[in-house]
């Protein structure tokens, strides 16, 4: 309705050039997104980055060298052995059918692109559809003018940046897309009440569930949003149609893709849903009967539903209560309970809590990553109540749940960024709208009546409205810096080409200024050091934003740098230890290390490993986490359970590399304690802290970890005292010898270190011939060694 | 309770409900005849599942949706061809009908793939 209001006055030739100038700065935004992202491109290589999107990468490639069906059906035996994981049913497969979608289009078309290419710039090209896709919905809430800055504001988020750079081919790259793109077909299908917006909205949301496991923010976001307005009184029949048909072929949609399967009707996470479904039909059928009814008439109905329905609806909820109370967790998963209580995981599952991306944000964080967006919501949130809609409801909605969300897990600011972009849009948009109409206002009546109402800045009713179409023009300058004196000179043209709206907008000032009070203007001059101002405030978003996608978020950290006194210095050493993997190794090898690096192992090294990054069975982590901190001989004994070949541990003692495995080595004790009791974390403690230098416990300097890290360590430094550079202390125990491991490869700065397992000796030493051994469940002679005696 | 005077208020109130019900137009009335038989349809698989079990589970949800959601389709279809409904005045019901045809075969396609 308002968007209709609006359209009448920009029809002419100011509709014509507001159109061109919004569809061209449409696509410069879009070519921002896309090429602020980068960075990484150019100072590093086209490579993949970090862990998860190694994984995605192998994917990919075997999409693309098997096919569909293959990839369906694919049981993949290189990880997790000797477990083995079913991809097809537990990989959310869309961001690896875009990708391949993309790759066999250009190849079609004779584009030879490779898979790698492919897949480096999927996120890059997704996050340009992002922008026009939050364009398209703080349109469907404000306006062309909000709609403009948001997808502006967007485009260059480092929040959005940091899981979306060239390179980082992650589920989120594409997810955040779908999102946006869902909320935007369902906004649209409540302001237009189209069936047809309806099946579209349900398609997207398919395409999010395919893509994220973050889906079910939007299916509990929905029903939220659907009640509040119920609630609210604002049911109306484009609720219903925008809501059921979702739920309905949504549910249908999300149990297609084999990874959700049947937990889309049985979870809770689904049951906001159907329960709001269930609401919505009560609530459609009470105003269908109201309205065919007399008044009388429908009172009698409510007494008697009343009376007859209640008795029913207790019944049901008992039975549904006794029904979810018999789970454990009350029906709900893991990660969903970590995300409404927040120390859950760190009471329970130490392997979500032990995840970076789980914990949660510190302040400065909020800065960071979504600049000056941070104090422009909440002018976003007023802005929303004048005038409250449907949409700008659920917009607010939005926000304030991404919020909360936000705050429970770093990882979910993602989902906050675009909230905070439509919010920041339409306040930027409502302030530039005020303050050039309040310009405009005051330069054009020939002798000022009254001193204009000095006000605060109000978004008041349809006058600033109705200019914020000029305003839309104006605003998608924002970017160059202009001047008072060119403003008003570029106005004074512009508004004789439209003398006719000038004279509808003046009578309706005239009217309002004659009935109700004055116009809500500001003085001319604080008006134009308000659009200076917030010019300024735009160049220096954009100053962050370049900077944090520059040197904050571009690190491909497969490869590090540092910058010495000799210039520009490069650390290969991950995939240097993979390429020796991949020529010296068998192909059948088993490698194991801790889960960090499972992913990357598959894909560069293609060796099979025994965990990596899905910890999906914890107890197998465990066995790991147990094997590393346990004296060598165990250590040994559960490898050769597992045909384990080779281990190697990331050590950055040398370089100072501080995420390897020593700092990590607390969360193999805790998850290997959870699960096998006589790993207990305080025998590896010192006053309640993990060391290695000569206060450290003999627990921890028996460790197989702090073995082979340290192995040869005191004798390859060069003053022989075997200085940590990461823990900053030298070492306990520093000359000593491996007998069950022996060192294979060591990188170039020490970052990897690569070790085989020796195999067992052929024949038993005299000493422990005559003994007779209790035999193990594996039932294999035990190799006799230095540290006789002791078994676990 | 008062027996009799609620006894006959429900009696007044069944009656003034059917009065009112039958001033609604033919084509109204032929799309709650379909909503009816959808949600019918749906009843009697549930029923079934509940003697026969739910072992092919895939088909049971798949049968029993695509009841209530051609139901619930048809539901829609009659607010937006409903004359009195004054925020679809614009709408031309061929429109709204073809939507519906549209979205009911999106709806179908997905049902048959998920039979199974």
């Amino acid at each position: 309705m308002t968007a209709a209001e609006r359209a009448s006055p920009s029809k002419g030739r100011g509709g014509a050039f507001a159109a061109i100038l919004s569809f061209a700065t449409l696509l410069l935004i879009g070519i921002l997104a896309f090429s602020i992202r980068l960075f990484s491109v150019i100072k590093y290589e086209s490579v993949i980055h970090e862990f998860d999107p190694y994984f995605n990468y192998r994917v990919t490639q075997y999409l693309s060298k098997a096919g569909i069906y293959e990839f369906w059906n694919w049981f993949d035996d290189r990880t997790w052995y000797p477990l083995g994981r079913v991809i097809g049913g537990t990989v959310y497969p869309g961001l690896t059918l875009t990708a391949g979608t993309m790759w066999w289009v250009a190849n079609a078309l004779n584009i030879p692109l490779s898979v790698e290419t492919v897949c480096v710039f999927t996120a890059p090209v997704f996050s340009a559809f992002a922008a026009w896709s939050t364009y398209a919905l703080t349109k469907e809430v404000k306006g062309v003018g909000a709609g403009l800055t948001a997808a502006a504001l967007i485009a260059m988020v480092p929040s959005y940046i940091s899981r979306s750079v060239a390179g980082s081919y992650d589920n989120e790259g594409v997810a955040i897309f779908a999102l946006v793109f869902t909320f935007y077909l369902y906004l649209k299908t409540l302001n237009t009440g189209s069936l047809f917006y309806a099946t579209l909205n349900a398609l997207a949301y398919f395409y999010m569930v395919c893509s994220w496991g973050g889906y079910t923010f939007i299916i509990n976001l929905i029903p939220m949003h659907v009640l509040l307005c119920i609630v609210t009184g604002r049911y109306s029949s484009r609720l219903y149609i925008a809501y059921v048909p979702l739920v309905i072929l949504g549910t249908l949609l999300a149990a297609l893709v084999p990874v959700v399967g049947f937990n889309a009707v049985m979870t809770s996470e689904h049951f906001a849903s159907f329960l709001v479904f269930v609401i919505i039909q009560v609530v459609a059928l009470v105003h269908y009967i109201k309205r065919i009814l007399t008044q009388k008439a429908f009172r009698v109905a409510v007494a008697f539903v009343l009376t007859v329905g209640t008795v029913s609806a207790l019944t049901l909820i008992g039975v549904l209560i006794a029904l979810v109370a018999t789970s454990p967790t009350k029906g709900w998963s893991g990660r969903s309970l970590s995300l409404l209580d927040p120390t859950y995981a760190s009471k329970y599952i130490p392997i979500i809590a032990s995840v970076s991306e789980h914990q949660p944000p510190t302040w400065p964080s909020y800065f960071m990553d979504i600049n000056i967006l941070a104090f422009l919501v909440p002018a976003g949130i007023i802005a929303c109540f004048l005038p409250l809609s449907d949409s700008s409801t659920f917009v607010v909605l939005y926000l304030v749940t991404a919020v909360y969300f936000s705050g429970v897990m770093v990882r979910l600011m993602l989902v906050l960024a675009p909230a905070a972009c439509i919010m920041s849009g339409i306040a930027l948009s409502e302030a530039f709208g005020t303050l050039t109409h309040s310009i405009k206002y005051q330069l054009d009546l020939p002798d000022p009546p009254a001193p204009p109402a000095v006000t605060v800045d109000q978004a008041a009713s349809s006058t600033p409205q109705v200019s914020s179409v000029t305003a839309a023009a104006d605003s998608t300058k924002e970017k160059s810096t202009s001047e008072k004196a060119k403003e008003t000179l570029r106005e004074r043209p512009v508004k004789r080409n439209r003398k006719k709206e000038r004279e509808i907008i003046e009578k309706s000032v005239e009217k309002k200024a004659q009935k109700k009070k004055p116009p809500q203007v500001l003085p001319l001059e604080a008006s134009a050091v308000g659009i200076v101002l917030l010019l300024l405030l735009g160049s220096f978003y954009v100053i962050h934003c370049v900077w944090a996608a520059a040197e904050a978020y571009s690190a491909p950290s497969i490869v590090l740098t540092s910058h010495t006194a000799d210039g520009l210095h490069v650390f290969d050493d991950f995939r240097e230890a993979y390429a020796w993997l991949s020529h010296n190794t068998d192909e059948n090898d088993k490698v194991a290390s801790w889960w960090d690096y499972g992913y990357q192992t598959t894909a560069m090294a293609n060796r099979t490993v025994i965990v990596d990054n899905n910890t999906w069975n914890n107890t197998h982590i465990a066995t790991v986490g147990m094997a590393m901190s346990s004296p060598e001989r165990q250590a040994w004994e559960i490898y050769q359970s597992l045909d384990v070949k080779y281990v190697f541990v990331i050590f950055g003692g040398l370089v100072g590399y501080p995420s390897d495995d020593i700092n990590k080595f607390l969360w193999m004790v805790r998850i290997g304690g959870g699960v096998f009791p006589h790993i207990k974390e305080p025998d590896y403690l010192r006053d309640g802290q993990y060391r290695i230098d000569g206060q450290a416990t003999p627990t921890m300097l028996n460790s197989l970890m702090y073995k082979l890290s340290y192995y040869r360590f005191a004798e390859a430094t060069m003053d022989g005292k075997g200085y940590d550079r990461v823990r900053r202390t030298e070492i306990g125990k520093k000359f000593f010898k491996l007998t069950h491991f022996e060192e294979v490869f060591t990188t170039h700065h020490w970052m990897v270190r690569i070790y085989k397992l020796k195999p067992p000796k052929n024949r038993l030493r005299g000493k422990n011939k005559r003994k007779t051994k209790p035999v193990s469940k594996k039932s294999r002679p035990t190799p006799p060694t230095k540290t006789s005696g002791r078994r676990n | 309770m008062a027996g009799g005077g609620t006894a006959n208020d429900v009696r007044t109130l069944v009656s003034s409900l059917r009065s009112a019900y039958s001033a609604t137009p033919v084509r109204l009335k032929i799309i709650d005849l379909y909503v009816l038989y959808a949600l019918i349809t749906a009843f009697v698989q549930v029923a079934y599942m509940g003697m026969v079990g739910t072992f092919p589970f895939n088909a049971f949800l798949s049968g029993v949706l695509s009841c209530v959601g051609t139901a619930v389709l048809a539901v829609c279809l009659r607010m937006q061809v409903n004359k009195e409904n004054k925020e679809f005045k614009d709408l031309p019901p061929e429109r709204a009908f073809a939507d519906f045809v549209l979205c009911n075969v999106v709806l179908h396609l997905v049902i048959m793939n998920f039979l199974g």
